[in-house]
C-alpha cells in the first residue's frame, strides 16, 4: 500500500466487508456532494442564500415553497446547476476511467491524461470541430472524441505490451510520446485553420473548463458516462483478477481478452465524452482512485463506484473554487485540479521507488 | 492404486504447444484419476510449467486436447472450468494492496453469481483454507509484507478455497522451509485422497518419490518416462534427463524411494562450465 502522511489511520475502514465499505463510502461521499452542491449553487457573482437554493431545488421536484426571486431561480436553473451536473459527470467519468486504467495497466500511475487517452479524445474533438462534423448531429462531438480516445488507448496499450509482457516504463514513455504527437497535430490544425468560428470554438474548448456549460452538455455527457460506469461496475470483479495477471484471471474463470477490450473501450468512452464537454481536465483520474484506495482498499467493486462519486466531489469542488477565488474573474477548473494533482503525482513517483513498479 | 481403476478425471492427448517456433510441449499425453497425486518432474525448461498452464486452461495448446471428466476444455465456459480446476502459480503475483484474506476469497469468485458478493460461508471456506496452510494469521496483511514462502502458502490457500476437483501446483514447495514442505505436500496428498486429483510440478526428486502416486518425467517437452516412482526414478532416466549420476535406494527411515546425487554425468553436454581464472 501507498502511504500519505496523515491518512493511514483512516485505512482501518478497508478491513471491513465489501458491502460495509460501499455503504460507508457512498453515504459519506453523497453527503459531501450534497454539501458542495448547495455551497456551489449559492456562491458566485450573484450570491444566493443557501435557504433560497434549497427552496429552488425543492421547487424543481414540484413542491412549491417558493419565496425565491425569479433572478435567483434563473441563475440556479440556467447557469449554475447545469454547470455543476456537467462537472459531476466529467468527474465521475474521469474517476472511473482512472480506476479502470490503473487496474488494466496494473499500475497506480495510469491516468487518462498521462497515458494519452485524453489527448486522443481532444484530437478527435478538434478534427470534428474543424471539419464541421461536430454539427452534423447531436452526439457527433462526443462520438469523435470517443473514437480518438479509443485509438490512442489501443496504440499506447499496443506499444507498452509489445515485448509480450506489460512494461510500466514503456507505458509512461509511450504516454509522453503519444501526448506530444497528438498535441503537435492539434497545434498544426489550429495554425492552419482560417480565422473563423470553428477556430474560436476550438481555442475556447482547448483551454478546458466548465464555463458556460448548459443543459445540452448535460444531455450529451450524463447518460453515456453513467452507462460506462455501470459496465465498469459489472466487470469490477474481473478487473480484480486482471490486476493479478492474465494467468491468474484465466485460471479463475475470466475471458481475459474480451473483458480487457470491453474495459479499455469503457475507459476510452467515458474519457472521450468527458473531454468532449469540458476539454482536458488533468489529474482527476489519477488522484481520485488513489485517495479512495488508501481509505477503502483496492477492491474494484468498491473502488469503481466510489471513484465515480469521489471524482464528482473533486471536480465540483475544484470548479467552485476556480470560479470564485479571484472574483470577478474566473480560473479554469483544470488549473485547480493540476495544482493539486501534479504535486500528488510527484509524491507517488517518489513513494513508489523500489516497490516494483517504479521506473 | 492400480492402473485398472484409474478413472481419468483430467487427461490430455497429443498435447503440443509451440511459441515463436519453439516446441515447449511435444505430443504429451497423460491421464490423472480421482484420488491421485501425480508428480511432473524434469530439468529446467522441460515444459513442466507449460504443461500445468495448459492443464489449467490458461494457455491454448497448438495441437491436442485437454479433457475434464471426459469433456473437452474448449466446450466448457471459463467459469465452469474454474470451479473444477485450480492452479497455484510458481511465483506469487504482485497483488497491489489486496489483503491475504481478500486474495483467498478470490478463490470463491467462480462459485459466485456476477452480482453476488462473498458471504459468511465463503469467508468460512477461505479461513478454513488459510488454517490448513498455516496462513490465517496473515489474513489482514497485504501480501507484499510476506516472505516468498508465506506468499506461496497464501496462494495454495486460495486454490483450496476454490474447492477444485483438480488441483494443479507449479512447484508448490520451492520457497518453503522443510516443515512447511512436509505439511503442504501432506495437505495435497490428503486433498487428493479425499477424492480430488492433484498434479504438481516438483523439483525435489526425493519429495516427488516420497509423496506422489505416479510420476511423469519430461525432457525437452516430451514425456520420456511415466509410471510408479520406482519405474520412473531410475539411475538411467535421471542421467538421461538431467545429466546427473545418482544412486537410487529405499530409505530405511521413511520407507520411500530416495536419491543420492553423485555428480554431473560424464559426456553430458553441460552448457556452462566454469573456467578457473
Amino acid at each position: 500500500m501507498l502511504r500519505v502522511a496523515g491518512i493511514p489511520a483512516w485505512g482501518t475502514y478497508r478491513r471491513s466487508g465489501v458491502l460495509t465499505r460501499l455503504a460507508i463510502g457512498a453515504v459519506t461521499l453523497a453527503l459531501a456532494i450534497l454539501l458542495i452542491v448547495l455551497i456551489s449553487l449559492s456562491v458566485g457573482p450573484v450570491s444566493i442564500p443557501v435557504r433560497s437554493v434549497a427552496s429552488t431545488l425543492i421547487g424543481f421536484v414540484g413542491i412549491d415553497v417558493s419565496d425565491v426571486s425569479r433572478t435567483h431561480e434563473l441563475v440556479i436553473q440556467q447557469i449554475r446547476l447545469p454547470r455543476i451536473i456537467v462537472g459531476a459527470a466529467v468527474g465521475m467519468g474521469l474517476g472511473v476511467a482512472g480506476a479502470t486504467m490503473q487496474g488494466l495497466f496494473r499500475n497506480p500511475l495510469a491516468d487518462p491524461g498521462i497515458i494519452g487517452v485524453s489527448a486522443g479524445g481532444a484530437l478527435g474533438a478538434v478534427i470534428a470541430i474543424a471539419t464541421g462534423a461536430a454539427g452534423l448531429f447531436f452526439m457527433a462531438l462526443p462520438l469523435a472524441a470517443f473514437s480518438g480516445a479509443m485509438i490512442a488507448t489501443l496504440v499506447v496499450y499496443g506499444i507498452s505490451t509489445v515485448s509480450g509482457h506489460f512494461s510500466m516504463a514503456t507505458l509512461l514513455l509511450a504516454g509522453i510520446a503519444v501526448n506530444a504527437f497528438l498535441g503537435a497535430i492539434v497545434s498544426a490544425i489550429v495554425i492552419l485553420l482560417p480565422d473563423n468560428g470553428a477556430l474560436r470554438e476550438i481555442l475556447f474548448w482547448l483551454a478546458g473548463g466548465l464555463d458556460s456549460r448548459a443543459w445540452e452538455h448535460v444531455l450529451m455527457s450524463l447518460l453515456p458516462i453513467i452507462g460506462g460506469i455501470g459496465i465498469a461496475m459489472v466487470m469490477a470483479r474481473d478487473l480484480n483478477l486482471l490486476i493479478l495477471g492474465d494467468d491468474e484471471a484465466r485460471s479463475l474463470g475470466v475471458n481475459v481478452v474480451p473483458v480487457r477490450l470491453l474495459l479499455l473501450a469503457v475507459g476510452a468512452m467515458v474519457t472521450g465524452v468527458a473531454v468532449a464537454v469540458s476539454g482536458t481536465i488533468a489529474f482527476v483520474g489519477l488522484v481520485t482512485p488513489h485517495v479512495l484506495r488508501l481509505l477503502l482498499g483496492p477492491d474494484n467493486r468498491v473502488l469503481i463506484p466510489m471513484s465515480a462519486l469521489g471524482g464528482a466531489v473533486f471536480v465540483i469542488l475544484a470548479d467552485t473554487v476556480a470560479r470564485t477565488v479571484i472574483q470577478p474573474a474566473e480560473l479554469r477548473v483544470g488549473i485547480l485540479t493540476a495544482f493539486v494533482g501534479a504535486p500528488f503525482f510527484i509524491l507517488l513517483l517518489i513513494q513508489n521507488r523500489g516497490r516494483g513498479y517504479s521506473l | 492404486m492400480t492402473a485398472a481403476v484409474r478413472a481419468a478425471s483430467l487427461s490430455v492427448e497429443g498435447l503440443t504447444y509451440t511459441i515463436q517456433g519453439k516446441k515447449l510441449l511435444d505430443n504429451v499425453s497423460l491421464r490423472a484419476g480421482q484420488g491421485e497425486l501425480v508428480g511432473v518432474i524434469g530439468p529446467n525448461g522441460a515444459g513442466k510449467s507449460t504443461l500445468l498452464r495448459a492443464l489449467a486452461g490458461v494457455i491454448e495448446p497448438s495441437d491436442g486436447d485437454c479433457y475434464l471428466e471426459g469433456r473437452r476444455f474448449v466446450e466448457m465456459p471459463a467459469r465452469e472450468r474454474a470451479r473444477a480446476i485450480a492452479l497455484v502459480p510458481q511465483v506469487a503475483p504482485m497483488a497491489h494492496g489486496f489483503t491475504c484474506l481478500e486474495l483467498v476469497l478470490m478463490g470463491r469468485y467462480p462459485h459466485m453469481g456476477r452480482f453476488q458478493i462473498e458471504g459468511a460461508s465463503d469467508e468460512d471456506i477461505a479461513r478454513q483454507a488459510m488454517r490448513l496452510t498455516d496462513t490465517e494469521q496473515f489474513a489482514e496483511r497485504t501480501i507484499e509484507t510476506l516472505s516468498g514462502g508465506e506468499r506461496q502458502r497464501v496462494f495454495i490457500a486460495r486454490a483450496l478455497a476454490q474447492q477444485p476437483r483438480v488441483l494443479l501446483l507449479d512447484e508448490p514447495t520451492s520457497n518453503l522451509d522443510i516443515l512447511h514442505q512436509l505439511r503442504v505436500l501432506g495437505l495435497i496428498r490428503e486433498w487428493a485422497s479425499n477424492g480430488a486429483t492433484a498434479i504438481a510440478a516438483v523439483h525435489d526428486l526425493n519429495m516427488a518419490a516420497r509423496h506422489c502416486d505416479f510420476l511423469i518425467l519430461l525432457s525437452n517437452g516430451k514425456v520420456i518416462s511415466e509410471g510408479m516412482p520406482e519405474d520412473v526414478l531410475t539411475a538411467e532416466n535421471v542421467s538421461g534427463a538431467y545429466g546427473v549420476e545418482s544412486v537410487i535406494y529405499r530409505d530405511p527411515h521413511t520407507d520411500a524411494l530416495a536419491l543420492s546425487l553423485i555428480g554431473p554425468s560424464a559426456g553430458f553436454p553441460h552448457r556452462n562450465r566454469v573456467k578457473a581464472p
